[in-house]
């Protein structure tokens, strides 16, 4: 890797971690009712309350709070199947694309409710510009700020005392939406059509090539034609708010979609813009910051290592390839590496930097075809999905999830101190544990059974398309993103298969609301109790070696469940290649 | 619950008017006033005719043209209206089948060099890429030039005046728009023809 | 019972072949069934017992029957090795259980029938009810727990606490609790039946020692759930892997999928096995370390609370001080000598037989030679001490001696239209900021002067509490002295904070006070009055040497009546707990080398690119997977003694302790396997068995 090489990455960090304190702190007074957009948005919110009979002084139980997210989700899941299946009929589809078929719509809207935004279909060709803004924009938003109230209502569930509720979630979901999401969103738009992401509700565009090119069939193509449509205002959600389903079929691979360099790195930025300065909020919100500077530094441990090992083998190049003779050294006039699968202008370091980002946060956007990484690049993103999402995560999902493995690791910290547990003051018991094992462990059968199932059925094996353990890891790689809500794909699985399209919608379902109900248990339960003021013999949780331990628990779980897994696929295709 | 349901049914139809009609609205009707050029498309014309976009590449085989980058679109290299890339494995064969046969292409065109860039031989991840590396570029020069007749250090300084540096000095790697640099070559033959 | 139950020693052959029986008869599924990890080791060893005389039974050419004999073999050592674990456990428990029980023989009782006739019957103990009064006379046993109504004697209660000194039991105040299964020396007591037979004290001290009422505690609850997830994660993880491994079979064209043995195999080695085992012997063993410092916890509960504890609640007197407040000192008033003072002194404390009168008498002997005169010739009348009145004094001749509280003195002489004088003010209040305790001695309306008493702080009781505070837990001394003379010991005795003119319900309010802010609260207490904040308290250890009531009020009870039991008590709770920690760190760690031994030797055949992983580089794959089996099986046994003596606990902060533990188990969990699998493949080779 080159001094160009590094520098790029340490000014992501540096730009990411500058963001985080105020972001961080605005967050924070968002949820505690003193957003600074408050003159300008609480009119608009009053009305909005009216019309839906909502009390917002009225706060919630966690059945009550969980009651409402389902039904907000499900709303949100029959509108979405619905425009896709009417899209035919409705206006705005300038390319008269047909209705959307019910095993891909079905999936795409379980995808999208569940800011998985896992993408079976191409958007190019199969969307029409209505579904992707009143469809797919609309869950971009509400889907990350369901995901973001959650995460509230478990802070509330630590810095309350004998508390029975935990919040409203219309007030958390409205809040996060119009304060956070919507003027962030807005203002990356707009940079990014600077840039030429493509913001039009017009037809497709049409040039004529300059040298005549042959089709498939054998006959001469003269002209190129050009999706595009209203992307930059859909791009600009979906990083924000760690959706990541693309407008186009190859994501932010796609020039319309990422342009230049500059577009890239806000790109990445947005993608662990929020779920970083959440760290930030949580310390902010339960008086004690060291405690969110804790968690984002167990965060960056893991994703340093996993964008370290991405960089190494992916800038080392295929050796495959370099029996060929084909230069793949980094020089001052080419990134070189394992150029299959990514673009030149990103080269080897942004398309790096964006896998690990991309499936450390469960964004799942791309900007470069990961089905094309070398094994351990590949490991490296799969690896970080499969650790159920925390490092970084989704918006709000990914620090209730790394909250939940916290738990685990005070639990075990706890003990190894010789006192019951308690984690911020609150005592971690059997129920919590209960909660706490129910989180980490559905996503994790689901993506072992979900795989089991799709390489011993038919219509299963049937989708995969790279011979050898790396078809394996295609279908690993699929129940991983899917099953942590990440979305992101070793795209030459063929997917989009009633098999795939049903299965894959359960897995991103269970990865939802399977974990998020058990987190709303234990803000509840939290909740209700007393806080433990600190003392000589609790254990702290803010210090380097908590870190280390927390980044331990994360690691452990993740490698004890997905091991042999991963042997029979990146692991094996490594060695292969090194033997090769 | 049905108070529930009617809170649910106001709040997604009121952030849907809010974040999926009047969100996009807006961004449109900005980006059509300040940035009409980018926002549809930062088409290039030639002659008031649109010969292709800044952003998206184009298929080139003939010698006397650079080459870009593998494309595995369908039905056809650099289908702008469907995108995607090989999605090879590192081991599928394929992908060595791909490359092979372009180096072979590349060696049968005339270039001695025996190390092609890696970025000439492997496929894009859109199966749009508008650029080549430098390298890539330079590699290719010998031909081009003998092709078109020019001296190679003229088209070799073309290339220099359309080679990218990262952008703002900080972003990217270094790059060449193979579209701009071939419409740039057309152009200066014209002008020399003249 | 130091005596009878330190002894008991692990190596005990007695314990061992007891164990070793009950280590098969534990093989019973519903006995099985309690523990879900064990239970899932026990039914994958039942598979592979079926798998071995399949292969037994049929010729096809599959896996060698050896192998599948060998892995057969060793999971059900694993299964008898963490039954050995619980049943020595248990037997220690048992050994001092039925040292309790030699005590419990058939007793007959008394029954008064007439109390004022002390008519009585015989009834078996067993029959008599809550409330029956029975008369026990010197060299009966006393039949079951009671409350002393009548009499005083001497018991002899070394049944239960080991200590062969016998104690006075009497009726009223603090004494008059008994336990069934103490002998009377001598005299005689009449006394109510507390508790009905099989109720009694020592009934469930045997039950708790022998583990049979044994719950498990909240803690360990939590922790076994997050057992039993891990086992579930792993069965997952193991299940899928056939069908994974199928289809890698499938597109590599070569090799076999995985066989069940291997599958069964692999499961229980990374199931937390060792932890599983060993977390019943781990509880089990905590109660009778607690036994061992002569303490006995009514619940698993509290002994786990007892690690929790932030603050801890301590009577000054006997506790903190050696409980005698001594006169050092007399401090005359104006115009009046020091041996007028010490004479009229001694005079008022003539009839108090306080040990602090008694210091009076003693202080004034030495320093001027007084003694007691003919006291028949003067015809005193004595005034004896009253809490009311906090004075004592005489009355001679019509002249009225008072020494008592500095207040009540004074107020009894303003009442007679006295004063106070200045320079005995003073006097007192240097007295009271210096520690110690004034006294006023008057003679009628005149103030005499003052008498220092002082407290005397127990030695290197300032280190135990540094030890505490360390612990992470606060001091706070309860005293009924003033709050000058309270500032002044707590500062000596290096205590937190204190509590001064303590009342009972201030005692009750304060550990209200420190459980309303989230705070454990332990305390010791032995008078009946100490009950209320017993039953308070979260961890509450009675005196045995206390009353009935505040044995029941409290959730320990402590043999020895020492009240800085609680330091080893906190030790021993935090111990448990270690120990679950460290061996659950232990277990999950040692999985690491498991896998990498295991996963390389199972895909083999089918991928041999992965004999890189084969960090260990064994033998052959049976023996990498035989060598991963033994080794997991073998450390449950190497970790036994460690489950039963529990880790070390050295007081240090929480960081450090965690650190250290860390490193020990996480880190050496992670080590040791790699070292063990390596040493017992290269074993079976040696053996010619791999």
């Amino acid at each position: 890797m080159t001094a160009h090489g590094f520098m790029q990455i340490g000014l992501y960090l540096a730009a990411l971690l500058g963001c985080v304190k105020p972001l961080g702190i605005y967050m924070a007074r968002v949820y505690s009712g003193r957003g600074p957009l408050k003159r300008f948005v609480e009119p608009l919110e009053r009305l909005l309350f009216r019309c839906g009979g909502i009390d917002r002084e009225r706060e919630m139980s966690w059945r009550q709070y969980a009651a409402a997210l389902l039904m907000f989700s499900f709303v949100g899941f029959l509108a979405v199947y619905g425009l896709q299946r009417l899209q035919a009929v409705l206006p705005l589809n300038p390319e008269a694309l047909p209705a959307v078929s019910p095993d891909s719509s079905f999936n795409t809207a379980v995808s999208f409710v569940t800011n998985t935004n896992w993408q079976g279909y191409a958007g190019e060709t199969t969307m029409s510009y209505l579904t992707q803004m009143l469809g797919l924009t609309v869950q971009n938003f509400v889907s990350a700020a369901a995901g973001m109230a959650v995460l509230v209502a478990l802070i509330r569930g630590f810095t309350r005392r004998h508390s029975p509720t935990i919040g409203n979630f219309w007030v958390d979901l409205v809040r996060g939406t119009l304060h956070i999401l919507l003027p962030l969103s807005l203002v990356l738009a707009i940079v990014l059509v600077s840039q030429g992401v493509v913001q039009t509700f017009s037809r497709y565009r049409e040039a004529t090539l300059l040298e005549p090119s042959v089709n498939a069939a054998g006959k001469t193509v003269t002209t190129q034609g050009m999706a595009v449509g209203p992307a930059a205002s859909q791009v600009a959600i979906k990083q924000l708010g760690t959706n990541g389903g693309g407008f186009f079929n190859v994501n932010s691979a796609h020039p319309f979609e990422n342009p230049t360099p500059l577009s890239n790195f806000l790109e990445m930025l947005a993608i662990l813009l929020i779920p970083a300065a959440l760290c930030y909020t949580f310390g902010e919100m339960v008086g004690d910051r060291r405690q969110g500077w804790a968690l984002l530094a167990a965060m960056s441990v893991i994703f340093l290592a996993m964008l370290a090992v991405s960089c190494y083998s992916e800038q080392r190049g295929n050796p495959a390839l370099a029996r060929l003779g084909v230069d793949q050294t980094a020089s001052r006039q080419q990134s070189g590496g394992n150029m299959e699968g990514k673009e030149v202008r990103f080269g080897i370091v942004n398309s790096a930097i964006w896998s690990v980002a991309t499936t450390a946060a469960s964004n799942g956007s791309v900007n470069s075809m990961h089905d094309s990484y070398m094994p351990l690049g590949g490991l490296a993103s799969m690896w970080l999905m499969q650790l159920g999402e925390v490092i970084f995560g989704g918006v709000g999902s990914g620090l209730y999830g790394m909250l939940v493995f916290a738990v685990v690791a005070v639990f075990i910290a706890g003990l190894m101190v010789g006192r019951t547990p308690e984690y911020l003051g609150k005592k971690i018991g059997a129920f919590e544990m209960k909660m706490a094992a129910l989180a980490i462990l559905l996503p994790c059968a689901m993506v072992l059974l979900g795989t089991a199932s799709a390489v011993s059925a038919q219509s299963g094996r049937e989708g995969i398309f790279n011979p050898g353990p790396h078809g394996f890891s295609e279908v690993l790689y699929a129940f991983s993103s899917t099953a942590n809500n990440n979305g992101s794909a070793f795209a030459g699985l063929a997917a989009n298969t009633p098999f795939y399209n049903g299965l894959l919608g359960l897995a991103m379902l269970v990865g939802r609301f399977l974990v998020m109900l058990p987190v709303l248990a234990i803000a509840g339960s939290l909740a209700a109790k007393k806080i433990v003021p600190q003392g000589p013999g609790t254990l702290p949780t803010h210090t380097p070696l908590f870190v280390v331990l927390l980044v331990a628990v994360v690691i452990v779980i993740g490698a004890l469940s997905f091991f042999p897994a991963l042997a029979l696929g990146p692991i094996v295709e490594h060695f292969m290649l090194a033997a090769h | 619950m049905l108070k529930q349901l009617r809170a649910a049914l106001v709040v997604l139809a009121a952030l849907t008017v809010l974040t999926g009609v009047i969100y996009p609205g807006v961004v449109t009707a900005i980006a059509q006033l300040a940035f009409r050029h980018q926002a549809n498309g930062s088409m290039i014309y030639v002659g008031g005719k649109a010969v292709g976009s800044d952003l998206i590449g184009q298929s080139f085989s003939k010698p006397e043209y650079f080459w870009g980058r593998l494309s595995a679109t369908s039905p056809f290299p650099y289908n702008a209206d469907a995108s995607t890339g090989s999605n090879y494995g590192p081991l599928n064969p394929a992908l060595k089948k791909a490359a092979e046969s372009r180096i072979a292409e590349l060696r049968q065109s005339g270039v001695r060099d025996a190390r092609p860039p890696v970025d000439l031989v492997t496929a894009s991840a859109s199966g749009l890429d508008p650029h080549i590396s430098v390298a890539a570029a330079k590699y290719q020069v010998t031909r081009v030039a003998r092709a078109r007749i020019m001296s190679e250090a003229t088209v070799r300084r073309l290339v220099d005046q359309c080679a990218e540096g990262p952008q703002l000095g900080l972003f990217g790697e270094p790059r060449v728009n193979v579209l701009r640099l071939n419409l740039a070559l057309n152009q200066l033959q014209a002008q020399t023809a003249k | 019972m130091s005596k009878t139950m330190s002894k008991i020693s692990s190596v005990d052959p007695q314990i061992l072949r007891e164990a070793v029986v009950a280590s098969f008869q534990k093989l019973a599924p519903r006995v099985q069934l309690r523990n879900p990890v064990m239970f899932a080791v026990y039914l994958g060893s039942m598979l592979t017992t079926v798998l071995w005389a399949h292969s037994l039974a049929t010729t096809v050419t599959g896996e060698s029957s050896w192998f599948i004999f060998g892995v057969t073999v060793w999971l059900w050592f694993t299964v008898l090795f963490a039954n050995f674990a619980e049943a020595i456990a248990e037997g220690h428990g048992k050994a001092q259980a039925a040292s309790l029980r030699k005590t419990r023989t058939s007793v007959v009782a008394h029954k008064l029938t007439d109390h004022s006739s002390r008519e009585s019957i015989e009834v078996h103990a067993t029959d008599l009810q809550p409330d029956d009064i029975v008369i026990v006379r010197a060299g009966e046993t006393i039949p079951v727990d009671g409350e002393v109504i009548e009499g005083v004697a001497s018991v002899d209660e070394s049944a239960i606490t080991g200590e062969s000194a016998p104690v006075v039991r009497e009726s009223g105040g603090d004494r008059s609790a008994v336990t069934g299964g103490t002998k009377v020396i001598s005299d005689w007591l009449i006394i109510r039946v507390t508790s009905r037979a099989g109720q009694t004290f020592l009934d469930r001290m045997i039950a708790m020692v022998e583990g049979a009422k044994r719950q498990k505690t909240p803690n360990e609850i939590a922790l076994a759930i997050l057992l039993a997830a891990l086992t579930l994660l792993f069965l997952l993880v193991v299940a899928t892997l056939l069908p994974y491994s199928i289809f890698s079979v499938h597109v590599s064209g070569q090799g076999k999928s995985i066989s069940l043995t291997v599958l069964v195999a692999l499961f229980v080695c990374l199931a937390p096995t060792t932890i599983g085992a060993l977390l019943s012997a781990i509880g089990i063993a905590g109660m009778n370390r607690l036994s061992q410092t002569n303490v006995v916890a009514m619940s698993g509960r509290a002994v786990e609370a007892a690690g929790d504890v932030d603050v801890l609640l301590l009577d000054k007197t006997g506790t903190i001080t050696l409980g005698n407040r001594q006169a050092t000192r007399f401090i005359p008033a104006d115009g009046v000598t020091e041996q007028e003072l010490a004479e009229a002194a001694h005079l008022a404390s003539m009839a108090d037989e306080t040990a602090e009168g008694r210091s009076i008498a003693v202080l004034a002997k030495r320093r001027f030679g007084l003694r007691g005169r003919g006291l028949e010739q003067i015809k005193p009348h004595f005034v004896p001490f009253s809490a009311r009145t906090r004075m004592s004094g005489v009355r001679l001749n019509g002249h009225e001696i008072y020494k008592g509280a500095a207040e009540a003195v004074e107020t009894h002489i303003r009442s007679l239209g006295g004063f106070l004088p200045e320079a005995v003010h003073t006097a007192v209040r240097q007295v009271a900021e210096s520690g110690g305790t004034p006294l006023i001695v008057s003679h009628d309306a005149k103030v005499l002067g003052a008498i220092e008493l002082k407290d005397v702080v127990k030695g290197g009781i300032k280190e135990r509490f540094a030890e505490l505070r360390l612990m992470g837990i606060k001091t706070v001394m309860i005293t009924g002295d003033n709050p000058l003379t309270a500032a002044a010991i707590a500062a000596e005795a290096g205590v937190d904070d204190f509590l001064a003119e303590a009342t009972p319900e201030a005692k009750l309010s304060l550990i209200r006070d420190y459980q309303k802010g989230g705070r454990l609260v332990a305390m010791t207490g032995d008078g009946t009055n100490d009950a209320p904040a017993l039953a308070q308290a979260d961890v509450a250890v009675a005196m045995n040497s206390g009353t009935q009531a505040a044995k029941e009020a409290g959730n320990m009870v402590d043999l020895d009546s020492n009240p800085t039991k609680l330091i080893e008590i906190v030790s021993v709770g935090k111990q448990l707990l270690m120990t679950r920690g460290a061996l659950t760190t232990f277990s999950i760690a040692n999985d690491v080398a498991k896998y990498f031994a295991i996963l390389p030797a199972a895909f083999a055949a089918t991928y041999p690119a992965l004999k890189a992983l084969d960090l260990m580089r064994l033998a052959s794959p049976a023996s990498a997977i035989l060598s991963a089996v033994i080794f997991n099986a073998l450390i449950i046994i190497a970790l036994v003694p460690l489950a039963l003596r529990g880790v070390a606990y050295r007081p240090v902060g929480a960081a450090q302790l965690l650190r250290n533990n860390l490193l020990v188990y996480g880190l050496g969990g992670l080590i040791v396997p790699f070292i063990g699998i390596k040493a017992i493949d290269l074993l079976l080779s040696a053996m010619g068995l791999a």
